[in-house]
């Protein structure tokens, strides 16, 4: 299993990822699950009824739209980096964030590089699998590493025209 | 002398001071081999150093194309420094150094930084340098003052955390004036400002546009787009390219294939559906940073002045080698008395868009006696000093003199745009650089390149289009056949306000054989224009075939 980051108001901090990953002909069990938009789509009001915390898994062609009425009920999306050069995440958790409101842990999975952990915590991800064996110091460092912003984004930072006006 | 252009605030220099840090750090893990050249590839991009065939390459942003002297000198600084005494002007309004060590990198981005210079976003999938007028501020013809906008555009794409990583790079042109003067159609988002009937300032918005192995111009998918909104309606375009641009072939990337296979209007539709979406509020500028952006953007205290000036004049009649300089390098300027002079880079013999840190220093020396302290990059790869008293105009053509950059060919045969090819570039499949020295020295002669008049050549050295062939009136495409350079030639493009794409005219030639093809398209175009035709108008009067028999008749006998 990779390791877990989370963060919070304290930081990124070690977690322990409590979720289990199903694969879509997998069984559902009583603990926290993670499907994917297709099954989620199929059997959403099953896989909610048992009262366990779901959360979806978007691969980085899928839509986030789709998900939008569900959002309450869900508890985790995880959005998948194919390659670390795949910008679409970015846009998804924006949208998540931003349009829909979603309060739920947003978390980044697949080529998970410390040198995207600025742009990730902007747009809203705050749960990290990392690729490359970086820790929470390391993202705490690289996402630390700029004083200021120079745009909105779903992180809530005052962008620098917002600074300038004080 | 006090800068009317927009100077870096503490936030604007802490973000490059933040940027060199990190860079440094980057840089340090790569010679100590924590990073592998793959992982550190994206990193050193992002800061516009590429592995070239000789040396590394650092492009330099020249955000909007304006300088300050004191930039130019800190560009003339890190030639000398770091490089062989030379930069290279690109068409993006950029400079490029082409001789640099890795271990050097960090401590030029610092030097650079010192005067509000860096290299972000000049390579990579990322929103990169914006280009505008270089005559913005100048002009009589502009509506307003395209940098404002340009500079609005720099902040917010500055490591924008949405679209760093878009399917491909991202390039957007901003120009005031009905004279188009970025090429905007060629570019990925070309803005034009215009007042619509009610007076009210909005940006006509064009997107797709593009070069490269698949050309377009872009279509426009807004007419006007109210000034205050430039902001969300840019995110909501990126956003829609973000999200739907192809990820599964590089050659297939670019917004440009997007906005072609979904269509102008569709593409359109997705974009205001983006749009209407957005919280516009909050990410569009409020109206006091606009204000503040503006505000730095002062007007010079220039000194308006009717009637002739005595010391021109005199100057005119007196040498006709300053007549003609006149003639070709100097134009109108928006306040009376003063004149708008441009600096060619095309000397004989010289690579084009090149210029020696010594010349670097005495532009900037003249920028600072004769033009406010400011000097402009075109994406012709020439210079510009935008605010010259005609009363000095001779004394700025006696220090070009002096330093070899008088030449009067600006528009002519011999001011030719080209990339720098197989010489440095490692994607190149043939030198350009030595072809534009050739045919350039076929129209050395100033008055053979005047009698012939405008005629834009414009020569790439592969499938990639940086020499923007395809927009050349003649444009050339060097190809690579069994090991061998030859050249393709196309004719009939243009990237102004009558932008419209070059046509290949046959099979391709050898390198002399496309130098000697360009003098018979020439001598084809004199024995049939009409009267105040430029070359491009008599082909777009009577089509390729002329022009195809004067090359091609002799190779092909009937």
């Amino acid at each position: 299993m990779p390791t877990l980051i989370r963060l919070d108001a304290a930081g990124f901090r070690l977690a322990s990822n409590d979720w289990l990953d199903l694969g879509d002909e997998d069984e559902a069990v009583d603990g926290p699950i993670l499907v994917s938009a297709a099954r989620f789509a199929a059997q959403a009001d099953e896989l909610l009824t048992g009262n366990r915390p779901v959360g979806v898994r978007l691969r980085s062609e899928e839509p986030v739209e789709p998900l939008a009425y569900d959002l309450p009920r869900l508890a985790l999306v995880a959005l998948e980096f194919p390659k670390f050069r795949d910008g679409r995440p970015y846009t998804a958790a924006q949208l998540l964030r931003t349009r829909y409101g979603f309060t739920g842990e947003i978390r980044a999975v697949g080529e998970v590089l410390r040198e995207q952990a600025g742009f990730m915590v902007r747009c809203g991800f705050d749960a990290f699998e990392p690729a490359d064996g970086s820790g929470p110091e390391d993202w705490g460092r690289a996402a630390g590493l700029f004083r200021h912003v120079y745009q909105v984004a779903a992180d809530g930072r005052p962008p620098a025209f917002v600074e300038r006006a004080r | 002398m006090p800068s009317a252009i927009y100077q870096y605030d503490a936030i604007d220099s802490a973000m490059l001071a933040d940027r060199v840090a990190e860079f440094r750090g980057q840089v340090a893990r790569r010679l100590a081999g924590e990073l592998t050249e793959d992982q550190f590839k994206p990193l050193r991009l992002m800061n516009g150093l590429y592995l070239q065939l000789h040396a590394y390459m650092l492009r330099v942003a020249i955000p909007y194309g304006t300088l300050r002297s004191p930039q130019l000198r800190r560009l003339a600084d890190v030639a000398r420094r770091y490089d062989r005494g030379y930069g290279h002007f690109t068409t993006r309004q950029n400079i490029q150094f082409h001789w640099i060590k890795l271990k050097d990198a960090p401590d030029i981005l610092e030097a650079l930084a010192a005067d509000d210079l860096h290299a972000i976003q000049t390579s990579g999938n990322c929103i990169r340098n914006v280009t505008a007028d270089p005559y913005a501020g100048a002009t009589a013809d502009e509506v307003d003052d395209p940098r404002v906008w340009s500079e609005a555009i720099r902040q917010w794409s500055t490591f924008h955390p949405e679209f760093s990583y878009l399917p491909r790079k991202f390039k957007i042109a901003v120009t005031a004036a009905p004279k188009d003067r970025t090429a905007a159609r060629a570019h990925d988002i070309g803005l034009q400002l215009r007042r619509n009937r009610e007076g009210e300032l909005g940006f006509e918005v064009m997107v797709g546009g593009g070069q490269g192995r698949q050309p377009f111009l872009a279509p426009t998918i807004r007419e006007h787009l109210p000034v205050r909104h430039l902001l969300s309606y840019l995110q909501a375009v990126l956003r829609t390219y973000n999200r739907h641009g192809r990820r599964d072939n590089i050659h297939k990337a670019r917004i440009k294939v997007l906005v072609a296979q979904l269509g102008a209007e569709e593409f359109a539709r997705q974009v205001e559906a983006e749009w209407a979406a957005t919280d516009k509020a909050a990410v569009d500028l409020p109206d006091t940073e606009l204000a503040r952006i503006r505000g730095a953007f002062r007007i010079h205290p220039f000194e308006p002045r009717r009637g002739p000036s005595p010391a021109f004049e005199t100057a005119k009649a007196a040498d006709p080698a300053f007549a003609r300089f006149v003639r070709n390098n100097v134009l109108a300027h928006k306040v009376p008395g003063y004149a708008i002079v441009n600096v060619s880079l095309k000397a004989p013999g010289e690579t084009p868009g090149d210029c020696s840190a010594d010349q670097m220093d005495a532009v900037a020396d003249l920028a600072d006696a004769h033009s406010f302290g400011e000097v402009r990059v075109t994406y012709q790869q020439n210079l510009v000093l935008p605010h010259v008293p005609l009363d000095d105009v001779p004394a700025v053509f006696a220090g070009l003199q002096a330093i070899g950059l008088a030449t009067a060919n600006i528009d002519l045969a011999s001011d030719i745009i080209a990339c720098p090819g197989l010489d440095y570039c490692s994607l190149a499949n043939a030198r350009a650089i030595n072809i534009a020295q050739d045919i350039a020295g076929r129209f050395a002669l100033p008055e053979r390149a005047e009698a012939v008049g405008e005629l834009k050549i414009k020569i790439s050295g592969c499938i990639n289009a940086c020499g923007h062939h395809h927009l050349g009136h003649i444009g050339i495409l060097g190809v690579d056949k069994k090991g061998e350079e030859f050249y393709q030639l196309s004719l009939g493009g243009s990237g102004e306000e009558d932008a419209s794409l070059a046509r290949i005219l046959g099979p391709a030639l050898s390198g002399p054989g496309v130098v000697d093809a360009v003098e018979r398209l020439v001598d084809a175009y004199m024995g049939r224009r009409l009267d105040g035709e430029r070359f491009l108008d008599t082909y777009r009067r009577l089509g390729a075939e002329p022009f195809k028999e004067a090359v091609y008749a002799d190779a092909h006998p009937a």
